[in-house]
């Protein structure tokens, strides 16, 4: 580095800036064009009504209105809440385990890794028409096993049972992600020092003890961290739902992003489109505001 | 040492062969509908709809797959997600590398506000956007064109943050040899730092790679001619395209076809893509 020479900026300094500056342009317009712009355009449209046709106009708090008073929102809201705790607490847990387990493999980790991770990079398109076949009350192969298996007597309709549609879909979406969970746990249980666990061991500490006591607490930030992004991630669903249920049977499996989208561009309602997703973007937020906060009381030694 | 969590109160390995046993058992139910996708792709049409499924086909139906370019634009729909997955790698890992340099090794006025700017954009999910970014396609008239396809994923405040990562962590000493010898930045950003960042880089390549080919509901909306339609998008077009009965062998060749680049894209850079996602969330 050159020695810094006392200020006003030399003509290096502003030399330099002007490099920096062309460095950042294409990233920084290509943000401000395709992110900032339509984060702020959103915003507004959710406060105006839009026929496509003319220039928006302006209805204040209209559309919140109107998608607050609607069932089928509050129907997708609760269903967005079913499908995000299921599938995260099981995603989360899962993906521990299978850390934790594959960590004390002495051999084969390598290949376990890959088994469990694979669904992750697949595409949700195409793993979501092969579990929809899986999931074919009539010759799907997950109803003869269960039959075979004399698990269950008559065939179970999954995709198209009020009861069980969206439980189909969770299934789906843990077997896809939870490989993710588990290499990111790993990593975090990489990190923890081994001679924590020599002096535990030394002190006689059960493994349960061991557990709950020194890798729990050791991993937190990683936890935060998984949670975090799996929660976030079943917010957003929406592939297997387009593709298989279309929000059926009796909406049953309606959630946020697939309820946003059926407005937008199906019955063309721009302005309850912007603010529902808005309302999903405002929950996000105060998730990743309340994590912030958990994080700050409970995670041990983050520097 | 190795240090068992699984163990008896008295030290002794608690029985290694239960584990192994339950995790193999796992491997295997994950498995399963890759290989159902698999035998279903060559089963014949009177063979899919049979009880008990047959999980072994006797003889295969390799025709299966050539239907898949005679019945339907199966060609045109990988071709397209062929060009905008590399074009948007190639984009991205680009423009990420030039900012991500920038943020990292040079200094000028407001840096930490745009980088918290640029930062803030991973907290906003797509589909807060997807509606004005629609109405702006449209303006810009690239409705079902590659633009639209394409342009809009190849800025990226994620790869910048991964990249800013990387060049922070590598000497100066290099760079300053190479400025000595008369480089502008320019030519140190590309001659200097960028070989430095290939391992990065590639991770950040893979990962783009995909998340652009796995990519469905934006191409979906932007898209409206069987000629523009990415490989997701055509596959559901196809799904829905069948009104009693569904040609499941075909769908299952068609998701076959899709899964192999991925799955080869992920097996040469298996460690690579690990060290990406770790790169993405440690500190994250």
């Amino acid at each position: 580095m050159t020695v810094a020479p006392p200020n006003p900026p030399s003509v290096l300094q502003r030399q330099e800036a002007r490099w920096a500056w062309a460095f950042l342009l294409p990233c920084f317009l290509g943000l401000l064009v395709f992110t900032y712009l339509p984060i702020f355009a959103s915003f507004g449209l959710s406060f105006t009504y839009w026929n496509l046709l003319g220039t928006p106009a302006w209805v204040g708090l209209e559309n919140y209105r109107e998608v607050l008073n609607d069932p089928l929102f509050w129907k997708a809201f609760g269903n967005t809440w079913v499908f995000v705790i299921a599938s995260g607490v099981v995603e989360v847990v899962l993906g521990l385990l299978l850390a934790v387990l594959l960590n004390q493999l002495v051999r084969g980790q390598a290949f376990f890794r890959t088994a469990y991770f694979l669904p992750f990079i697949t595409p949700m398109v195409s793993i979501a028409l092969v579990w929809g076949w899986l999931y074919d009350p009539q010759f799907g192969v997950l109803n003869w096993l269960l039959q075979s298996a004399r698990l269950i007597g008559e065939p179970i309709a999954w995709l198209y049972d009020t009861r069980t549609a969206l439980l189909s879909v969770i299934l789906l979406k843990i077997w896809k992600n939870v490989g993710y969970n588990m290499i990111i746990f790993m990593a975090g249980l990489q990190g923890i020092p081994q001679d924590v666990y020599e002096s535990a061991h030394l002190d006689g500490a059960s493994s349960v003890q061991t557990f709950w006591r020194i890798t729990l607490p050791m991993m937190t930030p990683t936890l935060f961290f998984v949670l975090m992004i799996t929660v976030i991630s079943a917010f957003q669903i929406f592939d297997p739902i387009y593709l298989l249920t279309q929000g059926g049977p009796e909406h049953s499996t309606d959630v946020l992003v697939y309820w946003m989208f059926k407005n937008a561009f199906e019955y063309y309602k721009v302005g309850p489109a912007s603010a529902i997703a808005y309302i999903l973007f405002l929950i996000i937020l105060v998730l990743t505001f309340l994590q912030w906060q958990l994080r700050k009381r409970w995670v041990l030694h983050e520097d | 040492m190795k240090i068992n969590l699984f163990q008896h109160d008295d030290g002794k390995p608690m029985q290694s062969t239960v584990w192994f046993t339950l995790l193999s058992l796992g491997a295997v139910l994950m498995m399963v509908p890759f290989w159902v996708m698999l035998v279903t792709s060559l089963l014949g049409p009177e063979q899919v709809f049979q009880t008990p499924p047959e999980l072994f086909p006797q003889t295969p139906h390799w025709e299966n797959y050539g239907r898949l370019f005679s019945q339907i634009p199966m060609g045109r729909y990988f071709f397209n997600s062929v060009v905008v997955a590399v074009v948007t790698t190639v984009g991205q890992v680009l423009f990420s590398a030039m900012a991500a340099y920038a943020f990292a090794r040079m200094q000028f006025p407001y840096k930490n506000g745009l980088f918290f700017i640029f930062l803030i954009t991973l907290m906003v999910p797509p589909q807060v956007n997807i509606v004005p970014l629609f109405f702006l396609m449209k303006s810009f008239h690239w409705i079902n064109t590659y633009w639209a396809l394409i342009v809009p994923g190849l800025f990226s405040a994620f790869g910048v943050f991964m990249l800013r990562q990387w060049f922070l962590s590598f000497p100066a000493e290099l760079e300053d040899a190479a400025r000595i010898d008369g480089c502008n930045p320019w030519q140190v950003f590309w001659r200097v730092a960028l070989p430095l960042a290939a391992p990065a880089m590639a991770a950040l390549s893979i990962f783009v790679f995909i998340g652009s080919w796995n990519s469905f509901m934006w191409p979906l909306i932007v898209t409206y001619t069987t000629e523009m339609r990415t490989l997701p998008v055509g596959m559901a077009e196809l799904k829905g395209s069948f009104r009693d009965t569904t040609d499941w062998a075909l769908l299952m060749a068609a998701s076959t076809i899709s899964i192999l680049p991925v799955i080869a894209v992920f097996l040469v850079g298996q460690r690579q893509f690990i060290k990406g996602i770790l790169m993405g969330s440690v500190k994250g």
